[in-house]
Order: C-alpha cells, then sequence, then structure tokens
C-alpha cells in the first residue's frame, strides 16, 4: 500500500482549461503545499480529489483505496471518503452557533460524547467562550479556526485546505501563519493546502508541488524547490528569492542570530515568535549586494565569503547564483558585473543588510 | 355579520389552510427538485407546474372536472376503490384551490432555495451528512423565510379562487360556497350590502397573508 494520495486525472471545463494533474503522490504525514499561479487549477485539483468534482478521466488513489476510475466508473462519494475540507471562504454555517458548526460532522454519537469533543476540540484551537457565538460575530481568524476545527473533528484520514489565509487582512495573515503551521503540526494529518503565496507555502509546507495549468512541474521539500527550481517555469512560479532553513541561536536587542550551515546571519527579530527556534531566512536576490573579497569595512551586518557558481543575463541585470556553503542568489546590473569582473569561479564577498533578511518560523 | 356569512368566511379559511397543508409538502420537494437536482423531463414539468399561472382559471377547472368526474380517468378510480366522490364536493374546493396555489408555493420556495449557497451544501457533504440531512439541516433552514413567504402567498391565492372551484365545486350553499363564488352570487341577486361585507373580509384577509410574505420575502434577501 503507497501511503497518502496518488493521483492522475484531467478535468474539462465547458469552454474553458483542461486541468491536467499528472502523478501527484504525497506521501504520508505532513503538509503537501499546492503550489501555483492564480487560474493553475489548483482548487480545481483540490475539489477533485475531496470528491466535489468528478474528473473526467483519470484514476485517484488514497492509501491503496481507489476513489476514482474512471475506467471502471468508480467514484466515492464524498460523505465516503472521510476528508476534512476547509474552503477558501471557510463556508461556516450561518444559522448554526459556533459549537453547532464545529459539531456538524458528529452526527450520530452520544450528545454527551459529542459536546465533549467539540469542547476538546475549542480548547485545542483557542475557540473557548465563543460556543454560542454565530459566525457573522466572529473575527476573520476565528473564523479560519472554527473551519479548521469543524473539518478535524472527525479525525479525518486526510486534511485539504483551500488559500486557508488568503480570506483575511494582510497583517492579520501574517500573524496567523505561524499559529496555523503549529496547529496542523500539532493535528499531525496528512494535509494538502493550496495556496499561491510563496511565503504561505514556506511556513505552512514540508513538501511542495508547482503547478502550471494544472501540470505537475515539480515536486520536493519546499527548500528545495525554491532555492533550486527544476527549469525557468517554476523559478518563474516560485520567485527566485533564495529560501534557507536555520536555527535561531540567540536573540538580543530586536536582533535574532540564525544559523545556517555554520554561518551566522543576523536579522530581525520582528514578529519572530518567542521560543522560536527553526525558521526560514528570505532574501531578495536584489537586496544582496556584491564586493570585492576583504573589502572595506560596511554597515551591512552579514558578510559572507562565496564563490559565483553561475551568471544569466535577465534583461538588462545579470542574476547570479552563489555558493557560501549553501546557494544564494544575487541580481546585479551587467555594468556592475562587468566592473567586479565577475564570472564562474570568481571569489566574492556578498553583504545583506539585517532587515533585508525575513525570517519565517516554522 | 350573519351565522351564514360566518360559516363561509370560516369555511374559506379552512378550505385556503387545508389546501395549503396538502401543497406544502410536494411543493417544497418539487421545488428542491428543480433548484437542486438535473433529471429527465425536468423542464416537462416547470412548465405544466406554472400553467395554472396563465391558463385562464375556467380551463383549468374544466380539466379537474373532467379528471375527476366521476367518468374521468381519476374520478372513476376513485370512485371504484374508495367510494369517494370529488366534483361538486368539499374535496372539490381543496383540490381546486391545491392546484391553482401550488404554482406560487414552488416558485417562491423554488428561489429560495437557490438563493442558498451550494458551498454550505457541499461542506456539509464532506462532513459525512447525506442529501437528506443536508437538505433539512442546511438547506431548508436557510431558505426557510422564503418557504413560508411562498407558502402565505399560496394561501392568499386559495382564498381568492373563483373559476377554478365554480367549475369543479360548483356554489352549492353550506356545501361548496366560498367568498368568491358568494360574492359573485350576492352580486347577481342584487344583494350589493352583503356582498361588500364579504369582499371586505377577503380584503382583510388577502391583505394580512400578502403583507407578511412580503416582508418575509424582503428580510430573507438581506
Amino acid at each position: 500500500m503507497t501511503p497518502g494520495i496518488q493521483a492522475s486525472f484531467t478535468k474539462r471545463f465547458a469552454g474553458g482549461p483542461v486541468i491536467r494533474m499528472e502523478n501527484l503522490c504525497t506521501g504520508g504525514n505532513g503538509v503537501t503545499v499546492l503550489f501555483g499561479p492564480s487560474g493553475s487549477g489548483k482548487t480545481t485539483v483540490l475539489r477533485c480529489l475531496a470528491g466535489l468534482e468528478p474528473p473526467g478521466a483519470g484514476t485517484i488513489q488514497f492509501d491503496g483505496e481507489v476513489w476514482f476510475d474512471a475506467g471502471t466508473k468508480i467514484c466515492v462519494p464524498v460523505q465516503k471518503r472521510n476528508l476534512g475540507f476547509v474552503p477558501q471562504d471557510y463556508a461556516l454555517f450561518p444559522h448554526l452557533t459556533v459549537a453547532a458548526n464545529i459539531g456538524y460532522g458528529l452526527h450520530g454519537q452520544s450528545a454527551v460524547e459529542n459536546t465533549s469533543r467539540v469542547g476538546e476540540i475549542m480548547r485545542r484551537l483557542s475557540l473557548d467562550g465563543l460556543e454560542t457565538r454565530r459566525p457573522c460575530e466572529l473575527s476573520g481568524g476565528q473564523q479560519q479556526r472554527v473551519a479548521l476545527a469543524r473539518a478535524v473533528i472527525r479525525r479525518p484520514r486526510l486534511l485539504l485546505l483551500d488559500e486557508p489565509l488568503s480570506a483575511l487582512d494582510s497583517p492579520t495573515r501574517q500573524r496567523l501563519r505561524g499559529e496555523l503551521h503549529a496547529q496542523l503540526a500539532q493535528l499531525d494529518l496528512p494535509t494538502i493546502l493550496v495556496t499561491h503565496d510563496r511565503w504561505e507555502a514556506a511556513a505552512l509546507g514540508d513538501q511542495l508541488v508547482v503547478l502550471d495549468q494544472g501540470n505537475v512541474i515539480q515536486t520536493g521539500p519546499v527548500a528545495d524547490v525554491f532555492n533550486h527550481p527544476a527549469n525557468l517555469a517554476v523559478a518563474a512560479i516560485v520567485g527566485t528569492e533564495t529560501i534557507l532553513l536555520g536555527h535561531v541561536s540567540r536573540v538580543t536587542d530586536g536582533l535574532a542570530t540564525v544559523n545556517v550551515n555554520g554561518f551566522e546571519f543576523i536579522a530581525l527579530a520582528a514578529g519572530l515568535p518567542p521560543g522560536a527556534n527553526e525558521v526560514h531566512l528570505c532574501i531578495r536576490a536584489e537586496d544582496v549586494i556584491l564586493v570585492q573579497p576583504g573589502g572595506a569595512p560596511a554597515s551591512a551586518r552579514n558578510r559572507l565569503s562565496a564563490m559565483v557558481r553561475s551568471l544569466a543575463p535577465e534583461g538588462p541585470m545579470m542574476r547570479i547564483e552563489l555558493d557560501g556553503g549553501f546557494p544564494l542568489k544575487a541580481l546585479l546590473t551587467r555594468q556592475a558585473c562587468d566592473e567586479l569582473a565577475l564570472r564562474a569561479g570568481a571569489s566574492v564577498m556578498a553583504l545583506i543588510k539585517a532587515p533585508h533578511i525575513h525570517l519565517i518560523p516554522r | 355579520m350573519t351565522t351564514t356569512e360566518w360559516q363561509i368566511v370560516a369555511f374559506t379559511a379552512g378550505m385556503a389552510v387545508f389546501s395549503t397543508v396538502l401543497i406544502l409538502v410536494p411543493g417544497v420537494a418539487l421545488a428542491w427538485g428543480l433548484a437542486r437536482f438535473r433529471w429527465r423531463g425536468k423542464a416537462l414539468v416547470e412548465t405544466i407546474v406554472a400553467l395554472p399561472l396563465v391558463l385562464p382559471p375556467v380551463v383549468t377547472g374544466l380539466v379537474l372536472l373532467k379528471l375527476f368526474g366521476r367518468r374521468g380517468p381519476v374520478g372513476h378510480w376513485l370512485y371504484s376503490a374508495f367510494h369517494l366522490d370529488i366534483v361538486f364536493t368539499w374535496r372539490a374546493v381543496a383540490l381546486a384551490l391545491a392546484v391553482m396555489s401550488f404554482p406560487l408555493l414552488v416558485r417562491t420556495a423554488r428561489s429560495a432555495i437557490e438563493e442558498v449557497n451550494p458551498a454550505l451544501e457541499q461542506i456539509a457533504r464532506t462532513l459525512g451528512a447525506g442529501e437528506w440531512r443536508v437538505f433539512f439541516t442546511i438547506t431548508l433552514p436557510l431558505a426557510k423565510r422564503g418557504v413560508l413567504a411562498g407558502t402565505l402567498l399560496a394561501f392568499a391565492r386559495a382564498l381568492g379562487e373563483f373559476g377554478a372551484t365554480i367549475m369543479v365545486a360548483g356554489n352549492i350553499p353550506g356545501v361548496t360556497t366560498t367568498l368568491s363564488t358568494d360574492i359573485y352570487q350576492l352580486v347577481q341577486l342584487g344583494e350589493d350590502n352583503h356582498a361588500w361585507t364579504l369582499a371586505g373580509i377577503s380584503l382583510a384577509l388577502a391583505f394580512a397573508a400578502l403583507w407578511i410574505s412580503e416582508r418575509l420575502q424582503r428580510r430573507s434577501k438581506t
């Protein structure tokens, strides 16, 4: 038995595009992020997996069990798939209280047990005291947690989340990213999450599946895919910023020291929850400054000796891949490249200001 | 008001309530079927259900008379199987009112059900709910104002029914006479004062039912 989802299918919309999903494999527990630009068919893929829409052709299996097979006309109804689904707008039942929303899936068991399970999940997701509220009386973040609680209370075999934070305003979204990651880690369910937000993908995902027009174009651990896009299409979709996995060694005076393969980065600790250990460091290529090795003292807190691995022209700019014990990307004007006489194999010093390193807690 | 007048008012209101109760379950079920499912013959059923809205009521009454008369296909069967007479009895009054008000209930309930966000029903399904549970716990509670408005509209229509009733039930005093048929009769006899009294009562009843129905529909849209 292969754990997780094994799917290959197509879905055609009348007069619309054809969504092609080939060889989607999700493995066991952990969060698989389906990542791609808007209109790449992510939501459709999720709805097909859930059984809310029948694919046109192909097969979907979960833990070795056939959920859909166009050839043998098998289509397990959504009720029998035992999954939790959190749609983009949460779709909370407006006429039911928070407790009734969360307990909806517990039909047919004893009332006492239902009440205790609802209470337990509400405590775990910090929703205590909201039992009798209506969805319209909740904040966006609370609605998101109610939707999650409702989806997981039946202990589903698979959790599907469609852009779980996109209905929220930007500051809330940033705050909830970390919370949601902790909640998903605590739930420890096989999870498939759809997003077009690269920070959300980096913060929440273990595995990344990059989609373009419904086609899987790359699969792998999040940092691998971000740092080593398989081709230009993937690079264009994920953006080419450097994302590194590091460990916070200390936080002093609002500055965090983060260790990546032995190199200590200094970054602003703002937004980092106390006690955060694992973090993703995100560095935009245009924020990396290159100078001659051993250059004069500079204000930039991060000074890293690196070797140029490759140069690729990009319009008036040059995209440079560096190796400093980990991959790092820089975007320079061609003029600057000429002045520094950069070529593959050359040694340089990379400077990055502390505020230009974006930390995403894991 | 005389005792006879009171009896007619009570009989008419009672028949309107009875016919509305009679069509409530099939009407809402059909509205659900039309709003949420695709099936063969749907367009035909839609048209047949809407017909009484546009046909002259007398024609609908004539069709019912021929179907339910003792020599008609349905009436013959009812008589031979159950010894039931329909035409020119109170049953014919209920039948005429039911048929004439059915389209109003179905159309109002259907649009109320269509306004319920299908995403909510889908989520209920992902939580293990079958179609019946989805209907009774999600669709119907969210559409209930519209369904209630349709019910009141059907009741108001039944109160004033004339054409079909007089064809299939006649105007037999104490047996099938309703407000409308009695008003017609009174005017024919030149008893305008009595006619006006009954007309006033009709107006009050219909006004109340429509007013509540409109308010319910408006609130269900906000």
